[in-house]
């Protein structure tokens, strides 16, 4: 292996390792809204910095392996890919973070009902940054296509959640201030599965040179 | 972008005289006002591929050429070309700047001398003409008699490709140009290049790829003979098709 397949490899590491807080920080700042824990959400708040860390040093190896290794093809379109999944990532990371932050606010009051579709969304969420990363790793352009496919259950689910929030709002106003939370955190899901899927779609660019992004037809 | 072509090689095979058979079955267009670049390890057939548009290989006997080579409508390859004019109309720039141990006007005077221009205001126009071409008049026009030898490697590969300017040649090629010279020599050298195909078409042989990917249009690679992807020069660096392709320019060959 040469010193510049080292390079590469050290900088796929560390994607794969934003990439895995990030996968924790969707995960814990859910189950921090639904098991109501405090402390959990504080943990997602405070390990969101390991993920600003990465976004940097991953910005700054890959400028650094352009100037000194100019670099090729597939070693370009990687390198440049991989600083722009990073900002989707460190975005992913806020999410969590602001997801976080409502589910602190509310926890202090009682319960607006019992979460059903915001756990589902989050699952979905998950397992398209998961599997983004691993056809990333992989160049499986098949499971790319796959997780961008999977961004419509999220839009549908947060229709649903918006709709049904919207019936408490308009039965009960003391339900209005949880409920505006709520739907701000379906929000962040279908936002942070929306993030997921640009990072597939550079895979696929990653893998077949070819941008698709903005070209695939409105579902 | 003009997508004229000025050549088409078709078919071609090579033959060195000890037998070896240095191209095969090469097919390519080269298209007008655009540079087009060849690359590819050593003894790929890049210079051997480029030495078969002005047939200077015709230098050496026993050397054989098998298929065509198209310039405009003509084939090259054909018995009946005249070596003189194909060579004036197609010229060549070497890795080794070449110039003639003369003055630096004489060095320019002289092909346009062998086309019959005698006129010393004729040949003064002419020659002031290709060096501003050449990127070179503003840097030689007080010292025009001094030796060729006086200038420095940089200058002296600006006047070679004056040299070849001066009988307006409607092809140049450049074999491996730069890579006798300073960073900032190869520069000019590449600036030129950018300016001088509005007026011609560019073949070049390089061994830098980043410079075959700062100056060509297309971009041809060639291995152990043979041109294994001919394309967009954006396309060859960025997402090549072919396995190889991409194992050369990302440096992991072999």
């Amino acid at each position: 292996m040469t010193v510049f397949d080292d390079e590469l490899q050290k900088l796929k590491e560390k994607l794969l390792r934003m990439g895995s807080l990030v996968e924790d920080a969707i995960k814990n700042s859910v189950t921090s809204l639904v098991e109501r824990d405090n402390a959990l959400a504080q943990r997602v708040i405070d390990n969101d910095r390991l993920v600003n860390t990465l976004d940097v040093e991953i910005d700054e190896e890959s400028i650094r392996l352009i100037a000194l290794r100019q670099p090729m093809a597939s070693d370009l379109r990687f390198i440049t890919m991989a600083m722009k999944i990073t900002t989707d990532m460190e975005r992913m990371g806020d999410l969590a973070v602001n997801i976080a932050e409502r589910a602190m606010e509310l926890n202090t009051e009682p319960v607006l009902k019992p979460y059903i579709d915001i756990p589902k969304m989050r699952e979905i969420a998950q397992g398209m940054i998961r599997d983004a990363l691993n056809a990333f790793v992989k160049k499986d352009k098949k499971l790319a296509v796959d997780v961008i496919m999977r961004d419509d259950k999220v839009d549908d689910l947060k229709h649903d959640v918006l709709q049904e929030l919207a019936f408490f709002m308009t039965q009960d106003p003391t339900t209005v201030s949880r409920a505006m939370r709520v739907s701000f955190v379906a929000q962040y899901l279908e936002r942070f599965a929306d993030h997921a899927t640009n990072i597939a779609e550079m895979v696929i660019y990653l893998v077949e040179g070819k941008i698709i992004r903005h070209t695939l037809p409105p579902a | 972008m003009l997508d004229q072509i000025e050549l088409r090689v078709k078919g071609l095979n090579f033959y060195y005289s000890g037998g070896i058979h240095a191209l095969k079955q090469i097919n390519l267009p080269i298209y007008s006002n655009q540079v087009t670049a060849l690359i590819g390890p050593s003894g790929c057939g890049k210079t051997t591929l480029l030495r078969c548009f002005n047939r200077m290989h015709d230098l050496y006997p026993g050397n054989r050429y098998e298929g065509e080579i198209y310039f405009v409508k003509d084939d090259i390859l054909s018995p009946d070309t005249d070596l003189i004019s194909l060579r004036s109309r197609i010229g060549m720039v070497f890795q080794k700047p070449t110039p003639f141990p003369m003055s630096i006007f004489d060095n320019i005077a002289y092909g346009l001398k062998l086309k019959g221009i005698k006129k010393r205001s004729d040949l003064s126009e002419r020659v002031e003409k290709a060096l501003v071409h050449a990127a070179l008049w503003e840097e030689v026009k007080d010292k025009l008699n001094a030796s060729a030898y006086d200038l420095s490697g940089g200058q002296q590969q600006r006047l070679v490709i004056a040299r070849a300017l001066a009988v307006d040649p409607e092809v140049l090629l450049f074999d491996e140009p730069t890579s006798a010279l300073d960073p900032i020599s190869t520069a000019k050298i590449e600036e030129l290049t950018a300016a001088l195909k509005k007026d011609v078409t560019i073949i070049i042989v390089t061994h830098n790829m980043q410079q075959a990917a700062r100056i060509s249009d297309r971009t041809g690679f060639m291995m152990l003979g043979e041109l294994l992807e001919f394309g967009d020069t954006n396309k060859i660096f960025t997402a090549p098709s072919e396995k190889l392709t991409e194992d050369y320019v990302t440096g992991r060959f072999g």
